[in-house]
């Protein structure tokens, strides 16, 4: 770029411009923006159509060109000043906008590492293991991060696998109620007709079978009551399963979702709003959970008060918790109790049982157990993913 | 000077339509109509996205097809479907005339008795339509990866007939509202504009050339107020429809000015708060600040 910018007087105006406008377009793509080889093609109508010289017409053009979503939208104009307007030099700006304003170079290698290698991940959809992509090719989501499938979540620090994990915990959410549904539907779309009823009725039309009668579909989704623990001790893991829990309300038509700390909070509301935004900043206020000792029995006792209406024969209840406790292990047996006598299956997740050695020996945790259908570990994707058959086999 | 000349045409063609743009929201509009790519708008329900797609179609003088997604939406209701009952009305009508069974079956598998649904009515016209797509958010991933087909080669293949070319190309325009992420692919397909809740200006003129009934100071009165109110964290802001009904609200109940009565300003805000949360958290107090700083 350095000789280009050394002979523009003497090379060809357009070319010049050309090739900026390809840098450009490449300086977003390493900036996270969804673009490709077309859009650098694009570009060159975009600025032929807007004029190279006019800057305003420029910016609202390639901004509606390269963003494709609105945090892009938002922090085009950063990425455009930087770039084209004098006094930015290019290697002032950082890939990432939001480390460039935190240290000034010595971060630079590393943050545009961290940067390319969340490109490579995103721009590669089925490249980790073949093998679960094969029975249906619709595993993208998790087969993307194949990496990150088997991190634990806890050893997450930097932000861009965060956001990343994110995005799959919540796809991961949305493909399962594709699996629920697939089944489900499969009576919808396979739609026997019901030749009786057609015959019956065709009757009148002198056996002409105008009107047909279908057989109607008899599956049904299960109903998902997720309580997740946001205490202390659940901090590095509660921001994740709430994202969690947002993909599951989302996609399950009969979900509701609740939070406890030292007391129950309903949740379901906050998450299920559309705005990614408020969600994100109200999840974290909730994940940071209160102060003091998380009491479980009491919570789930406050839970049976007012939420019992919500069990029935269909409705399986994830409980997301550590069973780190300070109340009486009693009392968390006597609601645990009344909520699998009304349940159809009572799932307890915890995050340490995918440590190694760690064995449940807390007095809570202990007495909880028999009464649990299904214990088990939740401290990557993977432990997540195996959940799928779980909700399904009912 | 040439292409702010294009801007400024397209923003009057916009505004004798009766829509008013922005210059940027004009700007990717001239855009999207000279590189035929589709356009994603995105934006907090109200804001008019619908309404860019009926204005653009007014401005083209062209047809505006819409397809409303929802969940479960499948090819049958997006694409095509046969017409069972004429096929087999017809079958009896061949039959007496005792026509052979392979022409027969030509005969029934013909256009004749296909039902154009609004993607394969959107390819097939004379003239480019503008096809909106509303809300594609709501349709299920298998639509919209069969939408992304479709949006790039423009043609439909029916297993009976074989493939049908598009004769034209449509605009086409997609709404979301985030309702579910969608996929890369199209996002990066798609030209993109964030649509925002208008500024004072902008709503105002709105106002007045929607309801030329009311006079200067209620409608700015009632556009500061609706500006105010969207400061506040409410679970569903007022867009600009709500407002127009407030305005159009506020006349039928002959209030000329907020600062009147506010126990019939309070009333009328069921047209601005349209859900229980809201109305409960927006006490008397409240709403006569709002009524003050509007005034």
């Amino acid at each position: 770029m350095t000789t280009l910018a050394t002979n523009d007087s003497k090379s060809d105006m357009s070319g010049l411009i050309q090739a900026r406008l390809v840098e450009f377009v490449r300086l977003a793509r390493d900036n996270d923006f969804q673009v490709g080889v077309a859009e650098e093609v694009d570009a060159q109508r975009v600025a032929a159509s807007c004029g190279i010289m006019n800057s305003q017409r420029l910016r609202w053009g390639l901004r509606a060109l390269l963003c494709s979503e609105q945090q892009d939208w938002a922090r085009f104009d950063e990425l455009f000043d930087a770039y084209w307007l004098p006094g930015n030099v290019k290697s002032h700006y950082q890939p990432m906008p939001s480390a460039a304003m935190q240290s000034e170079l010595n971060g630079k290698t590393n943050v545009q590492n961290s940067a390319q290698s969340s490109i490579a991940a995103a721009d590669t959809p089925g490249h980790g293991d073949g093998s679960d992509a094969a029975d249906d090719g619709a595993r993208e989501g998790a087969s993307a991060g194949e990496n990150l499938a088997t991190m634990d979540f806890q050893q997450m620090t930097e932000t861009s696998q965060m956001r990343a994990m994110e995005r799959l915990v919540e796809s991961l959410a949305r493909f399962m109620r594709r699996r629920a549904i697939r089944r489900y539907r499969s009576g919808k779309q396979g739609r026997r007709i019901h030749l009786r009823a057609t015959l019956r009725n065709s009757l009148r039309f002198g056996g002409t079978p105008l009107n047909l009668v279908f057989r109607a579909r008899r599956k049904r989704q299960p109903r998902l009551i997720l309580i997740v623990d946001v205490s202390r001790s659940m901090s590095m893991y509660s921001y994740l399963f709430l994202r969690f829990a947002r993909g599951l309300l989302n996609v399950f038509s009969d979900a509701s979702a609740f939070a406890y700390h030292t007391r129950l909070v309903p949740i379901s509301e906050t998450l299920r709003h559309s705005d990614l935004f408020r969600v994100r900043s109200s999840l974290a206020m909730i994940s940071q959970g209160w102060s003091g000792g998380t009491r479980i029995g009491e919570c789930l006792g406050s839970f049976n008060d007012d939420y019992a209406r919500l069990l029935n024969s269909r409705s399986i209840v994830i409980v997301i918790s550590d069973g780190l406790d300070t109340g009486e292990p009693e009392d968390l047996t006597r609601q645990l109790g009344l909520i699998k006598a009304r349940c159809r299956k009572l799932i307890w997740l915890n995050p340490l049982l995918g440590r190694q050695g760690y064995e449940p020996k807390t007095r809570s945790m202990l007495a909880a157990l028999p009464l649990i259908d299904l214990f088990a570990p939740a401290h990557n994707l993977q432990s997540l993913k195996n959940l799928e058959s779980e909700l399904i086999a009912l | 000077m040439r292409e702010d000349n294009a801007v400024n045409d397209m923003q009057e063609k916009l505004v004798n339509a009766g829509y008013i743009a922005e210059r940027s929201l004009s700007s990717t509009l001239l855009l999207f109509t000279e590189l035929q790519r589709p356009l994603l708008l995105e934006g907090d329900a109200g804001v008019g996205k619908t309404e860019i797609a009926r204005v653009l179609s007014q401005v083209f003088a062209c047809p505006l097809i819409r397809l409303q997604c929802y969940e479960g939406l499948d090819v049958n209701s997006a694409v095509y479907e046969w017409n069972y009952q004429h096929q087999l009305l017809a079958i009896k009508l061949l039959e007496q005339d005792h026509v052979s069974a392979q022409n027969a079956e030509q005969q029934i598998f013909s256009e004749q008795y296909l039902l154009q649904r609004p993607l394969l009515q959107a390819i097939t016209q004379q003239q480019s339509p503008v096809l909106l797509i509303d809300e594609i958010d709501r349709a299920d991933e298998e639509f919209e990866a069969y939408l992304l087909e479709l949006l790039s080669d423009f043609q439909v293949s029916v297993p009976e007939i074989g493939t049908i070319p598009a004769t034209s190309r449509p605009y086409v325009i997609l709404t979301s509202n985030g309702t579910r992420e969608l996929s890369d692919a199209l996002r990066r397909r798609c030209l993109y504009h964030y649509v925002e809740y208008p500024e004072f200006d902008k709503e105002l003129r709105i106002v007045n050339a929607r309801i030329p009934d009311i006079g200067p100071q209620l409608a700015r009165q009632v556009v500061a107020f609706v500006q105010e109110l969207r400061k506040l964290d409410l679970r569903k802001k007022p867009g600009i429809a709500e407002t127009l009904d407030w305005a159009a609200a506020l006349l039928r109940l002959d209030v000329n000015t907020l600062d009147s009565d506010v126990q019939t300003i309070m009333d009328s805000l069921v047209c601005l708060l349209k859900t229980r949360e809201d109305s409960y958290n927006l006490g008397e107090l409240e709403v006569q600040r709002l009524m003050a700083k509007a005034v």
